[in-house]
């Protein structure tokens, strides 16, 4: 297919003024860096960036798998982790730099992804019994990494910082950073349009709404949703190297934990299931909130006022409000209101 | 396109010992119009599910054109010709009526937009083309109902399994639906196996029907002769069926 091709079959459908605004923040997130050191504490504003892109980035990945494929996965914290503890052990233990130690934390994550899908879809292990089966992956490698000599077990895996690594060893400056993973998640949202706008989108769909129907209509829904845990794990653990590169230090207590779970699920859910700009949105609102919330506890505690949870606090009625009010998300209602879905009629 | 010819042989299905279809045969030559009718119970839709491959015969074949399609995956069956339709209507909800459609023609369309082209082809033909953009959700049952018969012919079948396709249509709709059946019968050549109680519908569109009781064939023949079987009337609540 010819460049004109992919970019008819990408931007069908999409109205003008929608495509005007992604292209304005794309600028916008392209000049960030330069952007925040305009600011008083302009390396705080990019870390805080850096996290919204981060998790808008594996909200994409999970996003397929639930979104899409209607595959509720609540063990994303085992591709994040496999993928960052392979990486990292390789070039700790090994010297083998990141760019060649991807592929094989790729690769290990979407075997492990493909055999939890083998042994859920093959067994039509379906709903909530497929997510525990996709939580106790996570809780056994938790504990398996715990004894894992090799990568430092409880003890934990970490990264020397080199003042003068090379990038091409994914060290550096936080900017570095900052364009690596905001690279991934644009490749990531277009990849994920690319998919949705072909036969393997339809099918996720189908697959999502009635699988028995879909089987019908002539869908091997095996094979599909087998492919979407694939593409799903391999995209995520892409996700878990650059945080083990970014971050330098990985513990399988909190690299496998459930809670890494959970927020792997957070933005897509917020922002809006199966939407494109739903992990996108919903990052921004949750990193943007507990950012908001942590600076007023701060402040609350210059007055003597101990409030230590507000974060979480905030994230849990921010979350309530979402599932009580916006059941579907925030972005299905502002696409509605800026009109970006004309071209649907009864969205709601 | 044309029909292919369905030989069900001795096909039998038991649900935890309760015996739903018992030993039924019947045929379906290429390019006809047969129904399957009886009482509530009788073991129609489980016949349809067993060809339609939703779960195997306990034993006995079932050919299409020859070849053995008993226990291939619905999908399978799908690929060979088959193409069916619920009787509890099962569109996809949360897509458009024609992301509905064009999900089917996928099944044989290379790209999207080849399969979306045929998709509205056929939601024009049948009625629903202005809905093309609304939400599977958001329409009436007789709509949705057309809406699963675009969806099963967009798969190309050669054999069309239709499960009550006319229960809750308005006369004048079930005349239409009679209307667009005969005609795509004669234009394609595709066999039709329906179920139906609408017997106006059944009257009007089949060229043989047979009556399932209690999971066994109890008659079969031409309309006609089998409204007027007192086997046939007997089961039938007592009653004279028009």
């Amino acid at each position: 297919m010819r460049a004109g091709g992919v970019w008819q079959r990408l931007t069908e459908g999409v109205p003008a003024r929608a495509l005007a605004a992604l292209a304005v923040l794309a600028a916008l997130l392209l000049a960030a860096p330069v952007l925040s050191q305009l600011l008083p504490a302009g390396d705080y504003w990019l870390s805080i960036l850096i996290l919204m892109v981060y998790f808008a980035y594996i909200g994409q990945a999970w996003n397929i798998m639930m979104g899409f494929a209607g595959q509720l996965s609540l063990g994303h914290a085992l591709y994040l982790g496999l993928g960052g503890y392979i990486a990292a052990a390789l070039y700790a233990n090994l010297g083998v730099g990141p760019w060649l130690g991807v592929f094989a934390a790729v690769c290990i994550a979407m075997l492990a992804g493909g055999l939890i899908g083998y042994l859920g879809f093959r067994f039509s292990v379906a709903g909530v019994y497929f997510a525990l089966l996709t939580i106790a992956f996570a809780e056994f490698t938790r504990i398996l990494f715990d004894h894992f000599k090799w990568v430092g077990a409880s003890g934990g895996l970490f990264l020397k910082v080199e003042p003068e690594g090379s990038p091409f060893n994914l060290q550096g400056s936080p900017v570095l950073f900052y364009y690596v993973i905001l690279v991934l998640a644009a490749l990531a949202f277009v990849f994920c349009r690319w998919l949705l706008t072909g036969r393997l989108g339809y099918y996720w769909l189908a697959i999502r709404e009635d699988p028995e129907a879909a089987q019908a209509a002539g869908i091997n829904v095996f094979r599909y949703k087998m492919l979407a845990v694939l593409i799903s794990s391999g995209l995520t653990a892409l996700g878990g190297v650059w945080s083990a590169f970014y971050y330098k230090n990985l513990f399988p207590e909190s690299a496998f934990s459930m809670g890494r779970s959970i927020e792997v699920t957070l933005a897509p859910i917020i922002g809006g299931l199966g939407t494109l700009v739903g992990p996108i949105l919903g990052s921004a609102l949750l990193v943007g909130l507990g950012d908001l919330f942590t600076t007023m506890a701060e402040r609350l505690a210059e007055y003597g006022i101990k409030a230590g949870g507000l974060k979480q606090i905030g994230y849990g009625v921010a979350l309530l409000l979402i599932v009580m009010f916006r059941r579907e998300g925030v972005w299905p209602w502002l696409a509605h209101w800026l009109g970006f879905d004309r071209h649907r009629e009864n969205q709601p | 396109m044309s029909g292919a010819h369905l030989a069900v042989r001795n096909i039998g299905k038991s649900f935890r010992g309760l015996r739903a279809v018992n030993d039924v045969a019947f045929d379906v030559p290429a390019g006809a119009i047969h129904a399957l009718i009886g009482p509530n119970g009788a073991g129609k839709t489980t016949c349809f599910n067993m060809i339609a491959g939703v779960y195997p015969p306990d034993g006995g074949t079932i050919l299409l054109d020859e070849h053995s399609i008993a226990g291939l995956r619905p999908d399978q069956i799908c690929a060979a010709g088959v193409g069916r339709t619920f009787q509890i209507v099962r569109p996809f909800m949360g897509l458009t009526v024609e992301e509905n459609v064009t999900i089917g023609a996928l099944a044989h369309c290379r790209h999207v937009p080849e399969a979306r082209a045929l998709a509205r082809e056929l939601l024009e033909e049948l009625g629903l083309g202005d809905r093309r953009t609304a939400r599977a959700a958001s329409l009436t049952l007789p709509d949705r109902k057309r809406l699963e018969v675009a969806r099963a012919l967009a798969t190309r079948p050669r054999l069309l399994l239709l499960d009550e396709v006319m229960a809750g249509l308005r006369p004048t709709e079930t005349d239409q639906m009679v209307a667009f059946l005969k005609e795509l019968n004669a234009r394609t050549g595709v066999t039709i196996l329906l179920i139906e109680h609408v017997m106006r519908a059944v009257m009007a569109l089949s060229q043989h029907i047979v009556v399932l009781h209690h999971g066994e064939k109890i008659a079969e023949g031409r309309p006609e002769d089998v409204t007027r079987d007192p086997a046939v009337l007997d089961v039938y609540l007592g009653q004279e069926v028009h």
